[in-house]
């Protein structure tokens, strides 16, 4: 155990410090520190990929990075790319095809697939098969997340934009 | 009135409608609300210290050094909690002469698996509960570890616990007659011996709960993670002995759980026990590594089977023997002598012949306990029966689906019994082999096959049909003195807005419990589904009920919505004419509106009839009754389970050289009754097969000859990933049961049932030409090679 530090860092395009352990991974930070519940701890050895998060613009296992190792970093949690709309058209997809059950992988299924549309635009079958490799779910089955991001990626390169996903009547 | 069910042209036909989860909208924003994400004020943290050693005696505890450690707030042993929990046994009185040994929270001086909680420590975080656990010296001395399921039959065997004489915790015969003459005199005669890892339910959550004893009111409250808030209500409630009405049990939402989170956990039970001594809420959050060594464990069968058949290819017997490892005790309080059981008695299901006899050993040994897990005793019998049916085919010269056309039941030979004493009242395996036969084009892969052959390349094609059980009524653990209930309640209302709500015992797991509940009150009331809110998973808030458990939220949970809300309807109507002077009869509900009946027209709202009856109701004649709640508590009759059937295909790729197989398509024809909604039967049906393919294989908790488990962390523990599984194509047949108004049965399960049993069967079709065969899973490329001979 080592005295808490520090850290500085921008969630969610908000500045903001708070002490830290040194021990302590950014997952548990987010979690306890910020009440950013939305990323979760699954494995906390960076298998199972529930923990995604963006950082500095790319998915980045929360669960294996310090909380002092994100000083000066830009993170995105779900909560921040819902409120930002970055991923509304994904988790419309995701709703309309059922492309999660129990929701507890499915921050970080949004977060694989936000950053892997960012960069391919028009991945196929296989390629975002591969995308989520790292992420377990154990409910799906995967193919309705792969066919949600599949649609996605279509309605994106026919130049639908997205609108609000939250505000909408389920 | 009510319209046919499953039509879909009228207002407010939700019955066999696709719609999506209006609660999987919370968790796509990351609102969801898990046990793990849960903070109470002053609430405190657990961590177990775990036995390193699979079967110890705990000589000596010392925690001085723990207990002066920084934020450590209390330190509990075995015996601190004996004090105020009664200890549990997992048996059932229907279950003749099964035994086993009483268990606490933490154990008072044996250890009987390697990672069971010893010590507890309670603490401000987690962090510091477990740097004081660390700081704990316990002193065990070793005791023979129980492991090897033949070794611990011996007249001398080494005991998996002390307190139980041998380590068969449960036996069970089943025999018709005559088999053995039957064999000899058999035409054709196939048999092998089967293999079935141990695997578990790896929910991405992991198990949580949350206790909260106020000794000021003398309550407790846990949020937990399970899908039976209502049994641990009871548990707790007796266990501890707080009156059932102080104890709440909330179950929000839920990362998982497979029927994994329907047991009794030492350390849940234990967390109670600290809340109470603490007088603040405990948390307890397993870690990944925590989970493999503490949550339940499924199958570890080894199954001897063998199968007779006439020269024309007719199936004559089965006789099975199964073996299967339990663990150290059997679990409480649903037992792990269930899924043996069904073992035994799906063997053959879908198949017409009268002799059969089955042995069935449950055996106790020093690993995780074994219990119920999504598709209990289903893959085992089906991979068992259908692989031995793909065996007789090849050896009376048949192919594989002709010999099933020729032996399944005739879908109009119902209702039938079979030889292990299931009563089935209606199935359509013939009619699903059909569909099967078309969706996967199965003549034109077989060519496909044929050609490939030629060219080195090894594809296999395999087929299982399957019996689901679903539906359980009280002849399943009421009977056995568990109190486990088959029966769900519902309490449905009109609030004074003219929405609906409704309390419903049964619990939502993302299967989409909820979204069916919804779709169902809406559809028999005449209403929008979005004025209908749903709530479940809170014993305070909801009537008692069995909750989410072999596969009875649509069956059950939806036959109680049904009837409540056609209840709720009569009285609408019946309230609707006293003020309109109408008769009930002529009236009708559609879009939240009153109407005439015949003309359509409409005459006055909900919202309005709610407001009359809620702030005006001196407007009303003195008689008249406004009663817009009401219960209603369904219990199955009639038949005691629901089975469903259904055929799966699986179609795989095989490299001879390294082991490794692709595969490349599966197909699921799936009869589960009435659909009230083909989008989430679709996904469960998808995500069961997953779970089977995974069985097949990937998953397996693999122990060394010391009882320790050697792969317990998700880097070692192979869970399907999406790069591996195929796409999986669904039809449906419907054959609903005519026990319910509603006529659903489950599907949860059907997917799992028999994926691995079609998976087992395409392996063996690949390595035909190679004269190879294997009858274990999960059929890793080591064992592959291995059946091939190249190591």
């Amino acid at each position: 155990m080592t005295a808490a530090v520090p850290v500085t860092l921008t969630i969610n395009g908000e500045t903001l410090t708070r002490l830290a352990e040194p021990r302590e991974t950014l997952a548990d930070f987010l979690r306890r520190d910020l009440g950013l519940t939305g990323t979760h701890a699954g494995c906390e050895m960076g298998v199972c990929g529930a923990c995604l998060v963006m950082l500095d613009g790319a998915p980045v296992h929360a669960c294996l990075t310090f909380a002092v190792q994100a000083v000066g970093a830009a993170v995105e949690t779900v909560e921040g790319l819902s409120e930002s709309a970055a991923i509304a058209d994904l988790q419309r997809a995701f709703h309309e095809r059922n492309a999660l059950q129990c929701g507890f992988c499915t921050p970080g299924m949004l977060v694989t697939a936000h950053g892997l549309l960012m960069r391919k635009a028009m991945p196929n079958r296989e390629e975002i098969r591969d995308a989520l490799s790292g992420n377990y779910c154990r409910c799906t089955g995967y193919e309705a997340i792969v066919d949600a991001i599949e649609a996605v990626a279509r309605r994106r390169a026919a130049g639908e934009t997205a609108a609000a996903f939250l505000e909408e009547p389920a | 009135m009510n319209a046919p069910l499953g039509t879909l042209d009228r207002p407010n036909s939700y019955i066999g409608r696709s719609v999506s989860r209006p609660n999987a909208k919370r968790l796509l924003a990351g609102r969801g609300r898990y046990v793990t994400d849960l903070v109470l004020p002053r609430m405190l943290h657990a961590a177990f210290l775990r036995s390193p050693y699979a079967h110890a005696r705990i000589v000596s505890i010392d925690v001085a050094q723990a207990r002066a450690m920084p934020g450590v707030r209390l330190i509990a042993t075995g015996a601190d909690l004996a004090k105020l929990c009664k200890p549990w046994s997992g048996t059932l009185d229907h279950f003749k002469g099964m035994k086993s040994a009483p268990q606490l929270p933490l154990p008072l001086e044996e250890v009987l698996w390697a990672g069971q909680a010893v010590v507890a420590v309670v603490a401000d975080t987690r962090a510091q509960a477990e740097d004081a656990a660390e700081a704990i010296a316990v002193e065990f001395e070793e005791l023979a570890p129980v492991v090897d399921v033949d070794a611990a039959r011996e007249p001398d065997a080494d005991r998996a616990a002390v307190a139980v004489p041998d380590n068969l915790c449960f036996g069970s015969r089943l025999d018709t007659g005559g088999i053995d003459e039957i064999f000899a005199g058999a035409a054709h005669v196939v048999e092998e011996e089967f293999h079935f890892g141990r695997h578990t339910a790896v929910t991405l959550e992991p198990r949580a709960i949350l206790a909260d004893w106020d000794a000021s009111e003398g309550k407790l409250t846990v949020h937990h993670a399970t899908q039976t808030p209502y049994q641990f209500q009871d548990l707790y409630s007796r266990h501890y002995g707080i009156p059932e009405a102080s104890v709440r049990v909330v179950a929000p939402d839920i990362g998982g759980s497979f029927g994994m989170k329907l047991h009794v956990y030492h350390e849940d039970m234990a967390v109670v026990g600290l809340s109470m001594l603490c007088g603040r809420p405990v948390k307890f959050a397993a870690d990944r590594i925590e989970s493999f060594v503490s949550d339940i464990h499924a199958r570890d069968h080894r199954v001897r089977a063998r199968m007779a058949l006439d020269a024309e290819g007719t199936i004559l017997a089965m006789d099975v023997d199964d073996v299967t490892a339990i663990g150290p005790f059997s679990t409480y309080p649903r037992t792990s002598a269930v899924e043996g059981n069904q073992v035994i008695r799906l063997m053959g299901a879908p198949y017409r012949f009268d002799s059969y006899r089955a042995e069935l050993s449950v055996v106790f040994q020093n690993k995780v306990q074994t219990s119920q897990y999504r598709a209990v005793g289903h893959p085992i019998a089906c991979a068992v029966t259908e692989r031995l049916v793909d065996m007789a085919a090849a050896r009376a010269g048949f192919d594989p689906v002709s010999l099933r056309e020729r032996n399944l039941i005739p879908d109009d030979a119902y209702p039938c019994t079979s030889p292990t004493g299931y009563r089935f009242e209606a199935l359509s395996h013939r009619k699903s082999l059909a569909r099967l036969k078309t969706l996967m084009g199965y003549d034109a892969l077989r060519a496909e096959q044929a050609a490939l052959r030629q060219r080195g390349i090894h594809r296999g094609i395999g087929i299982a049909s399957f019996v689901e059980i679903s539906n359980p009524s009280p002849a399943f653990y009421g009977i056995g003195g568990a109190r486990i209930s088959a029966q769900d309640g519902a309490v449905l209302a009109v609030t004074p807005s003219g929405d609906v709500r409704c309390q419903i015992s049964v619990t939502e797991q993302g299967q989409g419990t909820e979204t069916i509940i919804g779709q169902i009150v809406a559809d028999q009331l005449g209403i929008a589904r979005e004025r209908v809110r749903v709530i479940t998973g809170d014993t305070e808030n909801t009537p008692h009920g069995g909750a989410t458990w072999a596969c009875r939220g649509a069956g059950i949970g939806g036959e109680t919505a049904l009837q409540a809300a056609r209840k709720l309807r009569g009285n609408v109507l019946s309230l609707a004419a006293t003020i309109l002077q109408a008769r009930p009869g002529d009236l009708d509900m559609r879009d939240g509106v009153v109407v005439d009946r015949l003309s359509g027209m409409e005459r006055i709202s909900l919202a309005e009839i709610a407001r009359v009856a809620y702030f005006r109701s001196d407007t009303l004649p003195q008689d008249a009754s406004a009663q817009l709640t009401v219960a209603h508590h369904h219990a199955p009759q009639g038949y005691p389970f629901a089975f469903t059937n259904g055929v799966q295909g699986c179609h795989v790729e095989l490299d001879a050289e390294t082991g490794f197989v692709k595969i490349l398509r599966h197909w699921v024809v799936e009869d589960c009754g009435r659909i009230i909604n083909p989008l989430l039967v679709d996904e469960q049906v998808r995500g069961g097969v997953v779970q089977g393919l995974g069985a097949a294989f990937f998953e397996e908790c693999r122990y060394d000859e010391n009882g320790q488990l050697t792969n317990g962390s998700l880097a070692d523990y192979l869970v399907p990933m999406a790069c591996e599984m195929p796409d999986i194509a669904i039809a449906h047949i419907e054959t609903p049961t005519a026990d319910t108004a509603l006529g659903a049965k489950g599907c949860g399960e059907a997917g799992t049932a028999a994926a691995s049993a079609a998976a087992l069967n395409a392996v063996n079709d690949a390595m035909a030409p190679f004269g190879a065969s294997i009858a274990q899973i999960p059929m890793t490329p080591t064992r592959l090679l291995r059946a091939l001979g190249t190591i």
